[in-house]
């Protein structure tokens, strides 16, 4: 990934680059057209008509009228820049001035200036400009006008758009306050703050408004003879097209060359002015995580892998579990380190969501893992099965075994047979986890027909029994529900039935109640923990809360910057914590059970995933910190059952 | 649904009166006299009396406003001075033309640019999404109207597949593939701005949407991945791409203008460009209501559709 980001980045500054070379190139030259030692561009030697390019004196030949096409190129040049950019620069002010005394100001200003550029807008972008000309007559200046008038909305939405969420801010309050007048906050505090929006709304017009004057020009209804920009030269030279193609292509052609210019450079300008896309938010998350080269070419070289444990894919229901050594341990994860791979400028950094991380989930428990937003607790669930977004996410090292077969570096076929089918997940925010647009019902059915080739009816069947199964009433009409049609409590009764769905063998529950209020939550849990027992299901439960944990689980991993740092079961870690961490958490837990607990009430914070200390990642907020803690990674200490990451516990302990 | 309908064809008349009151008061502004600019400096100061007698002229603005509402609401845009023949009469021969190839371009556009977007977000990083940038920077930086020059320059002139201009062979025209070989060219020009920034804002829409949990969700379902990118995630796209292409619906209709005078397309591009060139007010005013209603019409129709795609939208 590193390697593709910067040929990006690369590949896109070049390109600005490129477009900022093309415009200066255009700018210089038509500036200098005066001094250039060019004929006059409205010289007309008849016996030069239509002469082709490459003749001597005329490089690029001569038009039906014998003028020199260079000259009059560069002058035409001349004049479409500058009409297209007298007409950003009017469409710019008066659309910003609109659009930031909309804003200011508010009430009936706002709404008759709005309304009025509504309006503007709803029609077709030309046919307004060809009105205006109808107007003003055909003409250069006209042509000007035209277009600057049909630009100005766009200015003048983007521009409110951008202010009316400053003139909210405090700051803006403050100036009022401090006496400025309102020119001054206006000009003195509101244009500054907003100007970005403007050079990027510049920067998306600009192009346009060059090509939609040198159209109008085009079409007879600009640049009037003797005058000419690159439109009009265009428009005349359409006549000997046959004859002489060149007296139309080459307007045309600089025109392109000059746009595609202007459009280069302003896409590096949003690129580097716009927060949305600088954010990198417009970035798609791939069918898999990525495995590293490396840990892949480690376990294709076979040591790693335990040959002969593979399940059959079509294993009916695959409730039988696998047979073999993994029977009792359908689900074991071993040194896990799933990375977020991040950019600053032109070097890479490694953000360490997991680092390390090992745990099993024996056939038929519930497994908590516990940790503070950020522990890593998520992507470890979400790395079972390829769910952690690529980019950034990157599965560096690890293992991750189900019923014996690797899963890190499976094909993506694999993957796709266990996800729904043998390891399902409830997620945490059943309002963004369930598609909108989808009834509740199809979104349960489609996983049934996935996995199980069942029909259309008997998928919607299943769909309905299973809405029953975790009690939604009325099933039987709910099957037709869009999401947003049910209470958040339904909702999340939906992402259970789907999880359900194909009787998995493991559900992987990631924070599910935490979006929920509490009786809700209690509905939900109850739930849950029935239909584990009821189906013997392995259920890994992540939570921030101790309690919810203690509700559902047998054991309990204890994660923390992107660490297991504690594991037992759920009455050791209550009774007697090992860690520091975990004493100080359990010190937050008034009673075992008391479920509205969250998490909270340690001073500090973690320590920053991409710059880790060497030693102990706790050491900084441990009220028992030594020396000898901060010299060392701290390994894990204890045997498989009970361990704790501190260098306090003595190893018999545990 | 109905009740949907019937609201926003309500919030229509509102947006169709702004319309006609743009139209009308730009047109009043006209320096001079409408009546004057018709006919022309040599007229006799009596017919120019005469005509803006007829033409209402010597009436307040306001009133004349009114009185040209209540006759555009029947049909009525009065004469067009140089065809010598009814306004609505000449714009609706024109109509058919113009929604012919600015429909095939759209759909064009819309097919393409949807399908070079989603290529793009899915394979991101890889050779596609650079070559869709590539091509997206043409196809937005291209002037149509030289565009058009070009495919005529080299698929007419050289290599004779396409008719040069025209909608109809001037012999034995009028059947329906005569036509469809005289729409290829244009309405293939006229596309490709169009599918530039649909294909522009399919991609970066289906990145966007390609984020959200539920595609994650889509996939922890362990369904094939064509299923989560079309039934899951383009859908969800496809609601927010609806209405930008109403809009883009408009800045067809207007390029068609420039597409209609390089391959002399009998439409009302070319239609208001010759009223403008001769001056002809009532002629340009006609067109110009008249393509900005059925703007109007087209971006309800697509407000509808989205309404039908999403169920969230209440009524
Ligand atoms: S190793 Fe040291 S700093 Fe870390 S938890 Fe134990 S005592 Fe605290």
């Amino acid at each position: 990934m590193a390697v593709h980001s910067k040929f990006r980045r690369f590949f896109y500054n070049r390109l600005a680059t490129v477009g900022l070379f093309i415009v200066l190139v255009v700018l210089v030259v038509s500036a200098a057209a005066p001094i250039l030692p060019l004929t006059d561009p409205n010289q007309t030697v008849l016996t030069n008509r239509l002469l082709p390019p490459g003749s001597e004196g005329h490089p690029l030949g001569a038009d039906e009228l014998g003028r020199d096409m260079l000259s009059r190129l560069i002058w035409g040049t001349r004049v479409s820049l500058a009409v297209g950019l007298s007409a950003t620069a009017i469409a710019a002010l008066v659309g910003s001035l609109i659009g930031i005394f909309a804003a200011f100001y508010g009430g009936w200003l706002d709404n008759t200036l709005m309304r009025g550029i509504d309006m503007l807008m709803a029609f077709p972008y030309m046919l307004l400009a060809l009105a205006i000309v109808a107007v003003l007559g055909a003409g250069l200046f006209n042509a000007l006008v035209a277009i600057s008038v049909v630009n100005i909305p766009f200015f003048a939405r983007n521009v409110r758009g951008a202010t009316v969420g400053l003139v909210r801010l405090e700051y803006v309050d403050a100036a009022r306050l401090s006496g400025k007048s309102d020119m001054e906050v206006l000009f003195g505090e509101l244009l500054p703050n907003v100007l970005p929006v403007i050079f990027i709304t510049i920067s998306t017009t600009v192009g346009w408004m060059i090509l939609e004057t040198a159209g109008l020009s085009f079409l007879g209804l600009g640049a009037q003879p003797p005058t000419a920009d690159l439109g009009s030269m265009l428009g005349e030279g359409r006549k000997s097209i046959l004859v002489a193609p060149h007296v139309a292509t080459l307007p045309g052609l600089v025109i392109l060359v000059l746009v595609i210019g202007i459009n280069l450079l302003g896409d590096g300008l949003r690129d580097v002015l716009d927060p949305y896309l600088r954010s990198g938010a417009l970035v798609s998350p791939r069918p898999a995580t990525e495995v590293d080269t490396d840990l892949r070419r480690r376990l294709r070289s076979g040591d790693a892998v335990e040959p002969g444990t593979e399940v059959s894919p079509d294993g009916p229901g695959g409730n039988d579990g696998g047979g073999n050594d993994g029977g009792t341990v359908p689900l074991s994860v071993r040194e896990l380190r799933t990375w977020f791979w991040q950019r600053s400028g032109r070097t890479s950094s490694a953000v360490r969501a997991t680092d390390g991380v090992s745990f099993q989930v024996p056939r038929g428990a519930a497994l908590g893992i516990m940790g503070e937003s950020g522990s890593g607790k998520s992507v470890t669930a979400l790395s079972v099965l390829g769910l952690v977004p690529t980019p950034p996410g990157r599965i560096m090292d690890g293992s991750i075994r189900f019923n014996g077969e690797e899963l890190i570096g499976a094909p993506i076929e694999r993957l796709r047979h266990y996800r729904g089918n043998r390891i399902a997940y409830i997620f945490q925010n059943p309002m963004t986890s369930l598609n909108p647009l989808i009834t509740v019902g199809e979104q349960i059915a489609e996983s049934v027909r996935h996995h199980q080739g069942v029909s259309r009816a008997a998928a919607r069947e299943r769909a309905q029994e299973l809405m029953d199964k975790v009690q939604i009433p009325n099933a039987a009409a709910r099957v037709d529900s869009y999401p947003h049609e049910l209470s958040g409590g339904m909702r999340q009764r939906v992402g259970i039935a789907v999880a359900l769905a194909n009787d998995p063998d493991v559900i992987i529950a990631d924070e599910p109640t935490t979006a929920l209020d509490v009786t809700i939550q209690a509905q939900i849990l109850k739930l849950l923990d029935d239909l584990r027992r009821s189906e013997g299901v392995s259920l890994v439960f992540i939570s921030h809360d101790f309690g919810v944990i203690s509700e559902l689980c047998d054991r309990v991993v204890v994660m923390y910057a992107g660490q297991v740092v504690e594991s037992g079961t759920v009455d050791e870690i209550y009774r007697h914590p090992l860690h520091p961490y975990t004493r100080r958490l359990m010190a937050c837990v008034p009673r075992l059970g008391d479920r509205a607990r969250a998490l909270t009430a340690i001073p500090g914070l973690p320590p920053a995933l991409d710059d880790l200390p060497t030693g102990c990642r706790f050491a900084d907020r441990c009220d028992v910190v030594t020396d000898a803690c901060r010299e060392a990674p701290v390994e894990l200490r204890g045997h498989g059952a009970r361990e704790a990451r501190c260098i306090l516990v003595e190893e018999t302990s545990a | 649904m109905h009740r949907y309908i019937i609201k926003r064809l309500i919030l229509m008349i509102p947006v169709l009166l702004g319309i006609s009151i743009i139209v009308f008061f730009i047109m009043a502004l006209i320096p001079g006299d409408a009546a004057q600019a018709i006919l022309g400096s040599f007229a006799t100061p009596e017919n120019v009396a005469r005509l803006r007698a007829e033409l209402g002229l010597d009436k307040p603005l306001v009133q004349r406003y009114f009185i040209w509402l209540g006759n555009i609401v029947q049909g009525d845009f009065g004469r067009s001075y140089s065809l010598d023949r009814p306004v609505i009469d000449e714009v609706l021969d024109r109509l058919g033309p113009t929604m012919l190839l600015a429909g095939t371009s759209l759909i064009l556009a819309s097919i393409l640019g949807m399908f070079a977007g989603i290529v793009a977000a899915i394979k991101q990083f890889g050779w596609q999404d650079a070559a869709f940038t590539f091509v997206v920077l043409i196809g937005i930086s291209t002037p149509s109207f030289w565009l058009g020059l070009m495919f005529v320059l080299l698929f007419s002139l050289q290599l004779g597949w396409f008719p040069v201009s025209g909608m109809t062979a001037v012999v034995g025209g009028g059947g329906f593939l005569d036509v469809v070989r005289h729409l290829v060219l244009p309405s293939v020009t006229l596309a490709v701005v169009a599918t530039g920034v649909i294909a522009r804002l399919t991609r970066s829409t289906m990145l966007e949407v390609l984020r959200r949990d539920f595609v994650r969700s889509a996939r922890a379902k362990g369904l094939p991945e064509r299923t989560v990118i079309m039934k899951h995630a383009f859908r969800n796209a496809l609601v927010n791409i609806i209405p930008v292409l109403g809009i883009q619906a408009g800045f067809v209709i207007g390029g068609a203008v420039y597409i209609e005078t390089v391959f002399q397309w009998p439409g009302i591009g070319r239609m208001l460009v010759n009223a403008i060139l001769t001056r002809d007010v009532l002629l340009v005013q006609g067109g110009v209501v008249v393509v900005a209603a059925i703007y109007v019409v087209i971006n309800l129709m697509a407000d509808v559709l989205q309404h039908v795609l999403d169920p969230r939208i209440s009524v």
